[in-house]
């Protein structure tokens, strides 16, 4: 049995992202982290494998910036990561993703559930999760805040989703894709003997050739990176004692709408 | 000559700086305020094996080198200076010594439980009357009594003693053979005749436990000698020697976090109609600290490389701590002085990296022994 998690590097948090003057994305020389969301996914992976009894993979595509998030994977403790890169999934957008994804899960051995974070910091999008579950043709159990039970022989898994109105617990077939909340886990930290084994791991690379597919059509076209406008901002300081600052702030909130 | 750290060592520096901002920052002042250790985040050092930096792998430790070592502590001082000492004389001073000499029962007995998160290590050379002077002036004895130690006399400023599960004790064995007539003994607390008493208290790092002991005729097995009869007084001098690179690590790790402090606070204070971090006066700290603490950080990763090179590195150890000590002095000094009234305040944590770095000049040898340990080798050389 193998368990599959998806990840990649994504700009730190506290870097600053913005526009260059010759409109590429860039943050400085700014480190990049393991996709924050992944990091609830990659623990689930390692949980998920160990009680199973299986093995936990991870795999990122693209290129190798993306090595530092799969070494930190390897670090925390999963067993095997992969990189899938090709010349023709550059500047390529979701659909080329799951493709690229579903093509690979299916290169794993025994594979039985895919683990993705929420949803990818850096674009902001989680659409490439469910299109790797269709392209599989697998379920999809998107926002788990818990897996309740696996049971491998009768092919069911059991999970807790998160909605804004509340929680649900559905049973479902496997295989299946999931995307996982943070509620699910505390990821580990790295330990210094796995960070001595990932820094030796050597990290195969497979090209859409060895996945035996060629890229599909991109459906969208980025056009241009734009920064955000700059806002104005107006700092007022308001006088006066406690209750009376209180007072105005609530005229001026109600004043604004705000409230 | 490379100034690169490797691959590994980048990952051991970004997950240790990881796990401090998020573990151990949150709790630094409150740690300063209560008087202890925030202990959740102790255990959770076990796991990334900050409890077991230099302890071979064959006893379930991370058996890093000493660059790394040094890394991890100067990252906990970063952030937690009491946390960082403790840590620091954990793993210098308290297993140091038991992975050095220890016998492989001795290591067998008590390394898994020093490297599992519910306590920390503790070695005990000075005595209320003798801390530079130890060859002269300390007078804890060990004698021989059937198949027993019996141990009389007092250790003074032992970190960690209050939590720790086993300590090495510096003894006087033959007050005929000088040098020679010391030995380490490892004694547990809960021995009848063995009284730690309360934690000191100081000036900072206040979370950290520092305890006075006393030893009225402690019985312990002959087996708890530590490595050979006699060798004591020289296992004393190289675990000082050691010790001495991991206090200069977290003299520069409590700079960085001031140094940082420092230029956030001069980047959001007005005066005269503009950030303060726009007048020469106070780019010019900001320049020196920057330079100092290169200086420093450069000079404690020479000695860690040198101490892993197997060379001798007993100057250039004392170099680094003596450096890396006074650096931490000037650079939280400016950062008071950068901040104001609000630097002497609880509010802002320069007011606690202040009274946390005082330590460094005097723990593991005082400045002046540092400096009396550098001109004995230059004269030394010199004379040939
Ligand atoms: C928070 C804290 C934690 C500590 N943890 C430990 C611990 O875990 N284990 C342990 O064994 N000890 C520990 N110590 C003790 C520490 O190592 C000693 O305080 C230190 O070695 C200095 O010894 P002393 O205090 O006896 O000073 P002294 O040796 O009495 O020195 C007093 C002054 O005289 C100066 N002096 C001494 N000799 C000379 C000389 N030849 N020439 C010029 N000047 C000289 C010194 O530099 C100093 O300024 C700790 C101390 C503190 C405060």
């Amino acid at each position: 049995m193998s368990i599959i998690v998806f990840t990649r590097s994504t700009p730190d948090t506290a870097a600053k992202v913005e526009v260059d003057g010759s409109g590429n994305v860039t943050w400085g020389d700014a480190a990049t982290v393991v996709n924050p969301w992944d990091e609830y996914a990659l623990e689930e992976g390692i949980v998920q494998a160990k009680n199973g009894g299986g093995k936990a993979s991870v795999i990122a595509i693209g290129g190798e910036m993306h090595n530092d998030a799969l070494k930190h994977s390897l670090a925390m403790g999963l067993d095997q990561a992969i990189r899938v890169e090709d010349d023709a999934l550059d500047a390529s957008d979701a659909l080329a993703y799951a493709t690229a994804a579903s093509a690979a899960v299916k290169k794993v051995d025994d594979a039985k559930l895919v683990i993705f974070g929420k949803e990818s910091i850096d674009v902001g999008t989680d659409q490439h999760a469910y299109m790797t579950a269709r392209k599989l043709g697998w379920t999809m159990l998107s926002y788990v805040s818990q897996i309740i039970e696996v049971d491998y022989e009768a092919g069911t898994i059991k999970v807790e989703k998160m909605y804004e109105q509340g929680k649900q617990v559905v049973t479902s077939q496997l295989p299946a894709v999931i995307t996982v909340m943070k509620e699910i886990n505390e990821p580990r930290y790295p330990s210094f003997i796995g960070i001595r084994k990932a820094s030796k791991a050597q990290i195969p690379v497979w090209s859409l050739a060895d996945l035996g597919i060629s890229a599909p059509t991109a459906k969208t076209q980025t056009l241009a990176f734009n920064n955000l406008p700059a806002r104005e901002v107006k700092t007022e300081m308001i006088e006066g004692e406690p209750e009376e600052q209180a007072r105005i702030l609530v005229d001026k909130l109600l004043e604004e709408k705000v409230l | 000559m490379d100034f690169e750290l490797n691959q590994e060592q980048t990952m051991f520096q970004r997950v240790v700086r990881d796990f401090c901002e998020a573990e151990l920052k949150p709790h630094a002042a409150e740690v300063d305020e209560v008087g202890d250790m925030h202990w959740p985040a102790i255990k959770k050092m076990a796991d990334l094996g900050l409890l077991s930096l230099q302890v071979p792998e064959q006893y379930g430790g991370a058996e890093l080198d000493t660059l790394s070592a040094s890394i991890a502590v100067e990252e906990i001082g970063r952030v937690c200076g009491s946390t960082g000492l403790s840590i620091s004389a954990h793993n210098g001073l308290g297993c140091g010594p038991i992975v050095r000499w220890g016998s492989d029962a001795q290591k067998l007995a008590y390394l898994p439980q020093l490297i599992g998160g519910d306590v920390l290590g503790a070695l005990a050379l000075t005595e209320p009357h003798a801390g530079s002077d130890l060859l002269n002036g300390a007078t804890t004895t060990a004698t021989r009594d059937g198949d027993e130690w019996v141990i009389n006399g007092q250790k003074a400023w032992i970190t960690n003693a209050s939590v720790a599960p086993v300590i090495s004790v510096l003894c006087r064995t033959d007050k005929e053979a000088g040098s020679r007539g010391f030995s380490m003994i490892l004694v547990k607390p809960d021995t009848a005749g063995v009284t730690v008493h309360p934690r000191e208290k100081k000036m900072g790092l206040k979370g950290s436990p520092t305890h006075m002991i006393t030893f009225e005729n402690a019985r312990v097995p002959l087996e708890n000698l530590l490595g050979d009869e006699g060798s004591g007084f020289y296992q004393t001098m190289q675990t000082l020697d050691s010790g001495r690179i991991s206090i200069g690590a977290l003299s520069v790790g409590i700079a960085q976090g001031a140094f940082e402090e420092m230029v956030k606070y001069a980047l959001e204070r007005h005066a005269f109609g503009e950030p303060i971090a726009n007048k020469q006066a106070i780019q010019w700290k900001i320049a020196d600290a920057e330079m100092e603490l290169e200086a420093a950080r450069t000079l404690v990763y020479k000695a860690s490389v040198l101490k892993d090179s197997g060379r001798d590195y007993t100057r250039m150890a004392a170099i680094a701590k003596l450096k890396a000590s006074e650096v931490a002095e000037k650079v939280c000094f400016d950062a008071v002085q950068i901040h104001g009234s609000y630097g002497y305040s609880r509010e802002y944590p320069v007011e606690r990296m202040y009274r946390d770095q005082r330590l460094m000049t005097i723990g593991e040898g005082t400045s002046e022994i540092q400096r009396l340990v550098i001109a004995r080798g230059v004269i030394k050389a010199a004379r040939g």
